[in-house]
């Protein structure tokens, strides 16, 4: 009962922060009309797939046709020309296409597609070039808590206080209650089917970070597929800074027999070896990480478009196929693919974390690499980079 | 790939670095290390409790091959001591019966060594009665023969006309 109140306590926490939004007109819209035409449905998910500095949670429109966004503000933190400075986005009034500009002592900022610039000194607005590109700007550096930077800090501080509870429950009994009982198996999945069979006896290391990283992806990916979500495993620079991190275990951690046998392979003509070393390196340095981090933000950042795709078909089928069957299409397909998404989301963090985890066990492994790569019946276990295919 | 290159945002990636190695050290310190520690205690107990059935139940099947045995050794035991008992009741038998027997046969024998002297000296007793009888006959005879003297005459004439002088 107390740890069922605690978590109604924090459900209603985090209830009163979602839904303590304000409201910001965005007076004298340029377009009066709803998200309803090709172009603007494409601009509106390609919007929603990029970071933005405002939660921004879904759009009215009033009676004479003037765009209202719901959402609350979030803090915008730059470190720029003139050091640091902090305002609230909502000083942009949602505008994205560098027309605000935001006054800040001797700063001046505009916010253009996501992203915020700072104006040479002197100049009082934003020029472009032929491609769109600012000519009079620069860009800060931008320690924004933004849309994503919430969702980590959220998704962290939710992964804490999930997990740590659990380990305080363990102080006074030996097995879990409530909904720690739904978190152990999962624990110990990940530790018995990940961590040990593909990093084998030195699992123990490695095993907090395949943990980590596996309820990060896991529960981010979850978090995307619910209404007014963050598209956080979606950001190819999110995805790059854990397979980065992945990158710094692994050669960290390799051994002198990984290193050897990817620098100087032996059993071969010695004329091809530093050849090979090079093709090795590149491999183990580049395209492995590249391949985790592109692997998880395309299928994510391609489920986010499928999806959102499918639910615009209830739109822009409405003249071919009446309102009512357009909406039945739209729902159809989209829910369908919304269970598929489902599916991906834990995919994707079990194939980041296992391939991590194979990554790391292959650095660590011992010289019985011959040996490793026959099972009990001595029949021969398919290579890592046949697994990694069939992953793909 | 331009257009990975123009989604990637510098600034997000250096703000998740920090994030998330910040949330690896806290989940590790927080969670991770005493979850894995009791799981393992837990699965060490379980361990070493179902080790400790296995061992009473093998302890508990040594104790009954013991007392198996004991009782079997008992049994043995009980039989042997009756066979035992059983030989010397045999040779105390025949002990008795050989020294029975012994006792007899020399009872018998001194029986027969007394009838024989007596047997001897009754034979010696006859003869020497015998030879007093047999002198005194004689003497009978020959007082009853010589009181006839012309006989003795006669015998002698008679005699004498045998034993012819050569």
């Amino acid at each position: 009962m107390k740890i069922a109140s605690k978590s109604i306590s924090f459900l209603t926490l985090v209830l009163v922060l979602l839904t303590s939004f304000s409201v910001y007109g965005k007076d004298g819209a340029k377009k009066g009309d709803p998200v309803n035409t090709r172009t603007e449905i494409n601009e509106y998910i390609q919007h929603h797939l990029k970071d933005s500095h405002d939660f921004h949670l879904f759009s009215t429109f009033d009676d004479n046709g003037v765009e209202h966004h719901w959402g609350f503000p979030l803090p915008v933190m730059l470190w720029g020309e003139n050091g640091f400075t902090a305002f609230m986005s909502s000083e942009f009034h949602h505008d994205d296409d560098g027309t605000v500009v935001v006054e800040k002592g001797d700063s001046r900022f505009v916010k253009l597609h996501s992203r915020i610039y700072e104006l040479n000194a002197g100049e009082t607005a934003v020029q472009f070039d032929e491609e769109h590109h600012a000519v009079n700007a620069s860009k800060p550096f931008d320690l924004s808590i933004t849309k994503s930077v919430f969702g980590i800090l959220l998704i962290g501080l939710l992964m804490l206080f999930w997990f740590s509870r659990l380990a305080r429950q363990y102080k006074n009994k030996q097995v879990p209650t409530g909904f720690g009982r739904v978190l152990e198996p999962l624990v110990v999945y990940v530790r018995d089917e990940i961590a040990k069979p593909n990093i084998g006896e030195s699992y123990r290391k490695f095993t907090g970070y395949l943990l980590t990283v596996f309820f990060f992806i896991w529960i981010l990916n979850l978090v995307g597929l619910m209404p007014f979500g963050f598209n956080v495993t979606g950001q190819i620079a999110v995805t790059a800074a854990l397979a980065v991190i992945t990158l710094v275990i692994y050669v960290f951690s390799g051994n002198k027999h990984f290193w050897g046998h990817m620098l100087w392979m032996p059993g071969i003509p010695y004329v091809f070896r530093p050849l090979l070393g090079i093709i090795e390196l590149i491999g183990t340095l580049v395209i492995k990480p590249f391949s985790l981090l592109v692997r998880l933000f395309a299928n994510i950042t391609a489920g986010h478009t499928v999806v959102m795709s499918l639910v615009a078909v209830g739109i822009l089928m409405q003249e071919s196929l009446s309102a009512t069957g357009s909406t039945i299409v739209s729902l159809f397909l989209s829910l369908f693919i919304m269970l598929i998404e489902v599916l991906v989301a834990f995919l994707q963090a079990y194939i980041f974390t296992t391939l991590s985890a194979l990554f790391i066990g292959m650095a660590v492994a011992d010289d019985h690499h011959d040996e490793e790569l026959h099972d009990e019946l001595g029949e021969e276990i398919e290579d890592t980079e046949v697994i990694r295919k069939n992953f793909t | 790939m331009e257009q990975l290159l123009e989604n990637f945002s510098l600034d997000l990636f250096v703000k998740q670095t920090i994030l998330f190695l910040l949330l690896i050290f806290l989940m590790v310190k927080f969670a991770w290390k005493p979850i894995m520690s009791a799981l393992n205690e837990r699965e060490e107990g379980i361990q070493g409790a179902l080790d400790a059935a296995e061992n009473a139940k093998k302890e508990m099947a040594s104790l009954q091959a013991d007392n198996e045995k004991l009782l079997k050794e008992a049994r043995a035991e009980r039989e042997a001591m009756l066979k035992e008992a059983r030989e010397m009741k045999t040779k105390m038998i025949d002990d008795a019966k050989v020294e029975a027997k012994d006792a007899a046969d020399k009872m018998v024998a001194q029986a027969q060594a007394a009838i024989e002297a007596e047997r001897k000296s009754a034979i010696a007793d006859l003869k020497g009665q015998v030879a007093a009888l047999s002198v005194e006959i004689a003497e009978k005879v020959v007082k009853n023969e010589l009181s006839d003297k012309e006989k003795q005459l006669g015998l002698v004439d008679k005699m004498l006309g045998q034993a012819t002088l050569n």
